[in-house]
This record gives C-alpha cells, structure tokens and sequence, in this order.
C-alpha cells in the first residue's frame, strides 16, 4: 500500500543581520573590496519584519494565500502589501529575528552559543508566549552574558558575532581551535538550519495533530555538512532536531542532493513507510545563512529591497495509508540516471515524460506540476528569469514535442498545469517542496487528481561531478482501497465474533 | 558569471591565445547571456571575479544562434536544444549578443 502525505509545514526566519554578516555574496565581497559601495549601501535596503509579513510571497509560502491567489495580483509582488496579513499561517509562520536567536541558542548542545543578558530579557516574554516553545525549549535559553565576554570572545577567540538590529547581541564560538569543519562561521551556518529546522518540525506536529512520540524516523534534507575534519559531512542533523523538538522515539539521517534532496528524501520517507519500516517519517529542513542577499548586488543596482532575507524551511510527514490522505505514488517514479545527459531536454524528458509514458499517462493527465518554485521577484532582477515559468514552459514544449499538445495550447498548459513561484531562493527550498501543503489540500477537496513533485540539483557546484540530478514522484487522491479493506476486515471480526457468540449460546442451550 | 568558470576561460585564453577560442552560452535569456557574453569581452561587470577589468575580446555565441545552429547536427540539435528553443525568447538572447559582440569582441 502506497504511503500518504498526512501534512505539510512552512517556516520563514526573518534575518537581515544574517544578510549582512553571514550571506556569502557579502562575506566575499567583505574579503575581495571591503570598502565597495554595495557594502555601504546595502543595509538601507533591508526590509523590516512588517514587511516581510506582508510580502505577498511570504504570506503564500507559509499558507495564508493560495498559489493561485498570488498568481493574480500582478508581478512584482514588491509594492503590493498585503492587507491584514499575519506572522501566523495555516502551515507555519514568519519568525522575527529576535526570538529566533533565542531558539537558536536553545538548539546548541555545546555550550557555544551566549547572547547578551539585556537582549535575552528583552526577547524572551515573546519567546516564552510562543504557542510551540515548550517548557524543554524554554528551560534550554540561558540568562545570558555580558557584553565584555562576547566583545572578548568575538575579537580574541575567534568567535563570530551574533548581531541585531547593527548590534552585537551575541556569539558563537569555535567548537575547536584547529577544525575549520567546526570553526564558528561553520557552527553558526549548522546552527541556524538546525534552529529553523526544528521550528518547522514543531509546526508541522502542530498541523498534523500527531503526538510527537509517533514520529519514529527523521530525514532531514538540508544542504549543510556537520561533522569534523575527520568526518567532514558526518552528519545527524535530523536526530539532533529531532532531540530538540521532543520525538524522542525517533532515529534518523540526512540525505543530501543539492536542491533535489528534499524530492529525494521525500521519495525514501515513501518508500520507508510503504515498505512497513516505519510508520511516521518526517522530512524536514532548515535554511541557509550563506544564502542571504545571494542576489543582493543585483537587488541593489536596480534600487529594489534586498528580498532574500529570510531563512526557509519545510516539513512533511508521511504516514501509513489512513484512506484519506493523498497517496504518494511509488509507481510513478521520475529519476535522472547517470546516462542520462544535462541537457535541459534530457533532464525534463526523464523526470516527466518517461515516467508517465510508461505508466500509460499523459503529460496532461497530471493536474498540477511543481518544479523548482522559486520567487520571481528575486530571480528576474539578477537576471535568472522566471524559473517555475521556465519549468513550465519545458515541461508544456514537451508535450508539444510528444504530439500530445498543439503548439499553440502552450501557454493554456502553462496556465492550467502550472503556478507562479513563491518560495525563496534557499536552494533546497524551493524545489517542488513548498507546493506540498497546497497540494495535499486541493487533493483532499477534490480540485486535483495527481500533482508531479519534481525535484531538480546541480551537482557540479561541489565539483565531484559533472552530472545534473533530479527526481520525481506523483501525489494522487486517496483510492480508498485502504479504507474498504480496513472496513472489510472490521465487518468480517463482527461477523466472526457473532459467530462466536451464537456457538457459544447455541452450546449452553444443549445443556 | 561563476568565479570558478571566469577563472577556466581566462586560463584557456592564455593558455591556447583569445583569438583560438570560442565561448557558447546556454543561459535562459537575454540579460543574462548578455553578462556572460560581457565578463568574456569587456570583463566582469559584478566586478568580483579573475575577469574584472580583463578585456579578453573572446568570440562569443549562444548556442540557439544560427551561426552555430548551423554548424551541427540537426538531428542533435533537436534533441538536446529543440525544447529549449521553443521555451526561450532567442530574438531577445540574439540581439543582447550581437550587441555585445559588436561593442567588445575583438575576433
């Protein structure tokens, strides 16, 4: 029996102290021209919290607005706030920075993270009032400490500074004197994908309405390496996310594959689940610092706001068939072989066509496609285009090609398969993941049929290889079949129990 | 343009001379080949990698433009570019190249 989606999860970490000090496009640009104009310009154009709030794309990544709802209101989406929108979502929520530096230090097990006492006391009424910080994560956020210690930790010990709002709030030390694996721009980037990670996963038991203790396995599918020099990508992330978010009958691992690790694990969370392994997998992911302001000199040139300045991350839980959940398809598996070419075309061809080609199915047989989804708004400006619009367009010409579509039905596919982009650009994130939650819900009410999850990476940026990647599954409505058998056996217990009891009367009358 | 590949191309041209190599893009659209097409010609506009203020006036094309359409295979062409021709806006990534060839390339 096919494993269902039971819920998905959205989080948004708003951290624009992290786009200035932690993002890579800056921490070079500070290395390679420290006094560049961007550099000095840059911090007058960050956005505040409000505002990201209200971004439009913001409010649909954690399910406050539909895909189709973002899709008609006009691009960008930068000067159309939206009214009465909310840090909380139907899925997740958007955290400002503050609290999330208190989770953050709640997640270190090493005694590495210390803010300052006065930002503590500050924080932590709002932290402390958050609906799904427990007393465990509470009792973890320590007093504090003073501003002499981390000024002297920070310029003496090789520490990286914690800011907020330009001022130091905080540090992270080194984990070794020597280990660049555990230095502390190192431990700060595991950190916060641990942090963030750990805030979908209370989210997403939140949605599920599952007890945390069902949960008993964990692949967490981020694009960040913890280990030492002796073991560079050890790893667990999932179990010590797991650790903090209280699933303390869960074990775990990672799974890695550029942005295609989240269709990947999602694919063994199915498979783990189906094969009767275990019962409750989640997947889960946290976001990335280096990240931050990726496009930021681009957003800056043409005056706009810096819009990467947020962390992301996702969870999905994938149960055991209940009858009702959308089924993940195991028989339609898409998957982008060693043989198989880094052309567009070839890449598309087998993550879409040949798998649907030998389930007997069309390209239009599948109601929804979710490829890469990232935001326009940040990728058009720096000159990556529309990347869903692109995907879409691929996965419709393919279907021209296929003889299945006339060619001018190409932009009718692209309106009625597809959707605008939303997501941020935090690699992992974007990739086929953020449409789960949405999907699920039009599955469940019938809107859909069958969606494709397409998941795409590009191994060569760890220069192993110069193989593309990618995988696809497809969610389909619940048969039912589950149930029925479910119910059938019920209806044969009763009858055998009646059975029973007649036999047993019918011997007390022979007496 | 990737720092990585800025730094391969400006190797190639010392290495077999910038009027012995051709550079073929594959980028999605027409600012973005444009970019590339400059960093290879005039040098890098981001100012951030080997390239910035090298001029190395590199020959530059984008594979779905008929001077290197023409040189292969249709056969091939149509099975690993004829989609993607279909999806790109290639009279945008032709006029940002010709523009840019015009101004900067040297061969």
């Amino acid at each position: 029996m096919n494993s269902v989606l039971k819920a998905a999860s959205y989080v948004l970490v708003h951290a624009p102290d992290m786009v200035l000090q932690n993002g890579t496009t800056q921490t070079t640009e500070m290395v390679v021209n420290p006094d560049s104009e961007y550099l000095k310009t840059l911090p007058g154009h960050l956005r505040s919290y409000d505002q990201v709030v209200a971004y439009a794309p913001n409010q649909t990544y954690i399910g406050n607005m539909t895909p189709d709802e973002l899709g008609q209101l006009a691009q960008p989406w930068t000067d159309k706030p939206v009214a009465g929108a909310t840090r909380q979502g139907k899925y997740g929520e958007i955290m400002p920075q503050d609290e999330f530096l208190l989770l953050f230090q709640a997640c270190d097990m090493f005694d590495l993270v210390h803010l300052e006492r006065d930002f503590v006391a500050r924080t932590r009424p709002a932290f402390d009032a958050h609906p799904l910080m427990d007393e465990y994560i509470k009792s973890r956020v320590m007093e504090g400490v003073d501003r002499e210690q981390i000024l002297r930790f920070v310029n003496e010990e090789g520490a990286e500074g914690i800011y907020h709002q330009g001022q130091l709030a905080g540090y992270i030390k080194r984990a070794h004197d020597v280990d660049v694996n555990l230095s502390a721009h190192v431990m700060m980037e595991n950190m916060a994908s641990k942090a963030s990670a750990v805030l979908a996963l209370k989210h997403l038991i939140r949605v599920s309405g599952v007890d945390a203790g069902q949960i008993d396995y964990v692949i967490e599918c981020s694009e960040e390496a913890c280990g030492d020099m002796n073991q560079r990508g050890g790893g667990n992330f999932a179990k010590s996310i797991a650790e903090i978010a209280g699933l303390s009958g869960a074990t775990g691992c990672d799974v890695r594959g550029f942005c295609a690790a989240p269709a990947h694990a999602l694919v063994s969370a199915a498979s783990l689940v189906k094969s009767g392994t275990f019962k409750n997998v989640a997947v889960v992911a946290g976001g990335s610092t280096a990240k931050l302001g990726m496009n930021g000199k681009d957003h800056v040139r043409k005056g706009m706001q810096v819009l990467e300045d947020v962390l992301g991350g996702f969870a999905a839980l994938i149960s055991a068939n209940d009858g009702i959940n959308p089924e993940i398809d195991l028989g339609i598996v898409g998957r982008h072989t060693v043989g198989t070419g880094a052309s567009p075309q070839a890449v598309i061809t087998s993550l879409v066509l040949s798998p649907l080609e030998q389930a007997g199915m069309k390209i239009q047989d599948i109601d929804k496609y979710a490829a890469e989804l990232q935001n326009p708004d940040i990728t058009k400006p720096a000159g990556a285009g529309d990347v869903p619009l692109a995907n879409f367009k691929m996965i419709g010409a393919l279907a021209v090609k296929s003889g299945e579509l006339a060619r001018d039905g190409l932009n009718g596919f692209i309106a009625k398969h597809g959707m605008v982009g939303w997501a941020p650009t935090q690699g992992h994130i974007p990739s086929g993941a953020p449409y789960l939650g949405f999907a699920r819900q039009d599955l469940l009410d019938g809107k859909i049929r069958k969606a494709m999850i397409v998941g795409k990476g590009s191994l060569f940026l760890g220069r192993m290889t110069n193989q593309f990647d990618g995988i696809s599954f497809v969610l389909r409505a619940n048969s039912g079949d589950d149930r029925k058998q479910r119910e059938a056996i019920g209806k044969e217990e009763v009858r055998s129990m009646i059975a029973e009891a007649l036999r047993a009367f019918a011997a007390s009358l022979d007496v | 343009m990737d720092l990585e590949n800025q730094k391969r191309v400006k190797e190639l041209a010392e290495l077999h001379g910038p009027e012995n190599i051709l550079v073929i893009l594959g980028a999605a659209e027409g600012e973005a080949a444009g970019i590339a097409a400059e960093t290879v010609t005039a040098g890098d506009p981001t100012y951030a990698g080997p390239l910035t203020g090298v001029q190395l006036g590199l020959s530059v094309y984008h594979v779905c433009e008929d001077a290197i359409k023409s040189e292969l295979d249709p056969t091939v062409y149509d099975e690993q570019i004829g989609m993607m021709e279909m999806v790109l806006d290639v009279d945008d990534i032709v006029n940002e190249m010709t523009a840019i060839r015009e101004q900067y390339s040297k061969y």
